[in-house]
């Protein structure tokens, strides 16, 4: 099947938001509270390690209970997913993936000038969102996180965080392509930092490649495939979030998944 | 134009992101510093004292999914208050002190303190918790006006000892009573039962938070007429300053025009 990833994704996405709204509505204990920490079946914590990081900077004493949650997910995300939190887990993607999606339909990049920006403004945002979380004795990037406003708002009510996602979907869709996600996002940039050697890869192999470039037009984080139609090789990069949208659009089988075998460097470049 | 040395350039794009970012933290601070302080917020029962737990909420909401009652809410855009944290309004839903609280356990991050509601005997006291303090307004009080009313005081959970009644002699007819409601603030939980109650148009009788409400005499002054309290004082020491003044006798000195004599009020009156 074509897009069975995509599909893939988007069951997920929704299944996990689905199980925290079940959760908060008619009690169902399978994943109860929101994406910055659950409960997993009434008993395993799960806590976002960016959050978790914000309240230790701010001066927050951590508990048992936050603290195996957020190794527990850097563990699952940093050893075996990568940055798959984004484009499996994350609501904004969805809006994102709309956003670009009516993007390249309407042809908005062709008749836009391209606004720089730099991959690096989320490295800076972590820096920033540290710094202000140590400074103000709060956590800084979760006070105005629209990735929480949207799924907290779907889980326990909207008000008007709903405005925050339009922002993203109208930056995404008019200032600039993947903005939000490949730009500013920094839990996509805590993420890229903490997958970068994870097990599980997007592989690259040339020989099947007919160079049509189809998997770099789709790719929301273009660089980390530098090596198609180059040399065979598995994208390192942290950045990549484990997608499949390169495998699903290459009618050439040039890019699968692979499992990372570190005995075998990849020191083309 | 001037060639600019590799250095140079590193140096300059470097002082330019740092300024960029230095930009957009003064921005994010004071979108923060307005956005984070709600004094008049009322937080679920054992919530820390809000300082700390601004900086402890992980915002996940499961306290809010453990309240039976839907006191609890979670902050979101257009609620004005520090976003994603539980709070509860009063007069629309008040908090019903469940005897087993279920909101509290549940909290992984220790921004519910379990132990300011348990107490010697390691159980679980709603009584202890204390979310605010009940005030009354005399002026809108119906009960102040001589009218007969006591729905605060009936709708108490701690009867006749969080709220008491003040009996006192009606003058305007002679032969009724004024049955007036007191709080007394070392036993109100700020559970606002009383609030939500109150058959005025607008509630005359009011929860709100105790760093707010509450009033701080100081340290200096002791109560002699209280056995515990003097003990503060118990090994105090009189100190004795002799001024110019103070060699005289009390009486001199204030009938003595010496005073005036140095102009120190002005033309001499």
């Amino acid at each position: 099947m074509k897009l069975k990833y995509l599909l893939a994704r988007r069951v997920t996405q929704v299944t996990v938001l689905v199980l925290y709204i079940l959760a908060h509505v008619i009690g169902l204990g399978v994943l109860e509270g929101n994406l910055s920490s659950s409960l997993l079946f009434g008993m395993i914590p799960l806590s976002d390690p960016f959050a978790v990081l914000q309240m230790f900077v701010a001066g927050s004493i951590i508990t048992f209970d936050i603290a195996l949650g957020a190794a527990i997910i850097a563990i699952l995300y940093g050893v075996i997913g990568g940055r798959m939190f984004c484009s499996w887990v994350c609501p904004i993607n969805m809006v994102t993936d709309l956003a670009n999606w009516l993007r390249r339909k309407l042809g908005i990049s062709q008749v836009q000038k391209r606004v720089y920006m730099s991959r690096s403004i989320r490295y800076w945002v972590i820096i920033i969102s540290l710094v202000l979380s140590f400074v103000m004795g709060l956590t800084a990037f979760e006070l105005v996180s629209p990735i929480s406003m949207l799924h907290r708002g779907i889980v326990f009510g909207m008000g008007f965080g709903f405005s925050a996602v339009l922002i993203i979907f109208f930056f995404d869709l008019l200032v600039h392509e993947n903005g939000w996600c490949g730009y500013v996002c920094p839990l996509g940039g805590f993420y890229s930092v903490l997958g970068k050697f994870s097990l599980i890869r997007v592989k690259h192999n040339v020989d099947n490649c007919t160079e049509c470039m189809d998997c770099k037009t789709v790719c929301p984080e273009k660089e980390v495939l530098h090596m198609v139609s180059k040399f065979s090789a598995t994208v390192t990069m942290g950045e990549c979030t484990n997608c499949a949208r390169c495998i699903e659009v290459c009618n050439d089988d040039a890019l699968n998944f692979s499992i990372r075998k570190f005995a075998e460097k990849n020191n083309h470049h | 134009m001037q060639k600019i040395s590799g250095r140079r350039k590193f140096i300059l794009s470097m002082a330019r992101a740092v300024g960029l970012a230095s930009m957009g933290g003064l921005v994010w601070y004071s979108v923060l510093e307005e956005s984070s302080h709600a004094s008049l917020i009322l937080r679920p029962p054992a919530a820390l004292a809000e300082e700390d737990f601004l900086k402890t909420c992980i915002k996940c909401g499961l306290c809010v999914s453990a309240c039976p009652f839907d006191t609890l809410k979670l902050a979101s855009l257009g609620d004005k208050k520090p976003i994603g944290t539980p709070f509860f309004d009063a007069r629309d839903i008040p908090c019903y002190m469940c005897e087993d609280i279920p909101c509290v356990p549940v909290c992984p991050s220790g921004a519910l303190d379990e132990k300011s509601v348990t107490n010697s005997e390691g159980n679980l006291d709603i009584d202890m918790s204390k979310m605010g303090v009940a005030i009354v307004d005399p002026y809108a009080c119906i009960a102040f006006w001589g009218i007969q009313c006591d729905a605060c005081y009936r709708a108490c959970p701690l009867l006749d000892k969080a709220i008491v009644l003040e009996y006192e002699k009606n003058p305007r007819t002679g032969k009724h009573a004024y049955l007036k409601p007191v709080v007394v603030p070392d036993v109100c939980t700020g559970c606002g039962l009383c609030e939500h109650a109150c058959i005025t148009e607008k509630a005359s009788i009011i929860v709100l938070p105790r760093e707010v409400a509450m009033g701080k005499a100081g340290d200096h002054y002791v109560k002699g007429w209280d056995e515990k309290d003097q003990l503060r004082v118990k090994d105090a020491k009189a100190q004795t300053y002799t001024t110019e003044i103070s060699k005289k006798s009390a009486l001199d000195g204030l009938n003595d025009n010496s005073l005036f004599e140095d102009d120190l009020l002005g033309d001499g009156f």
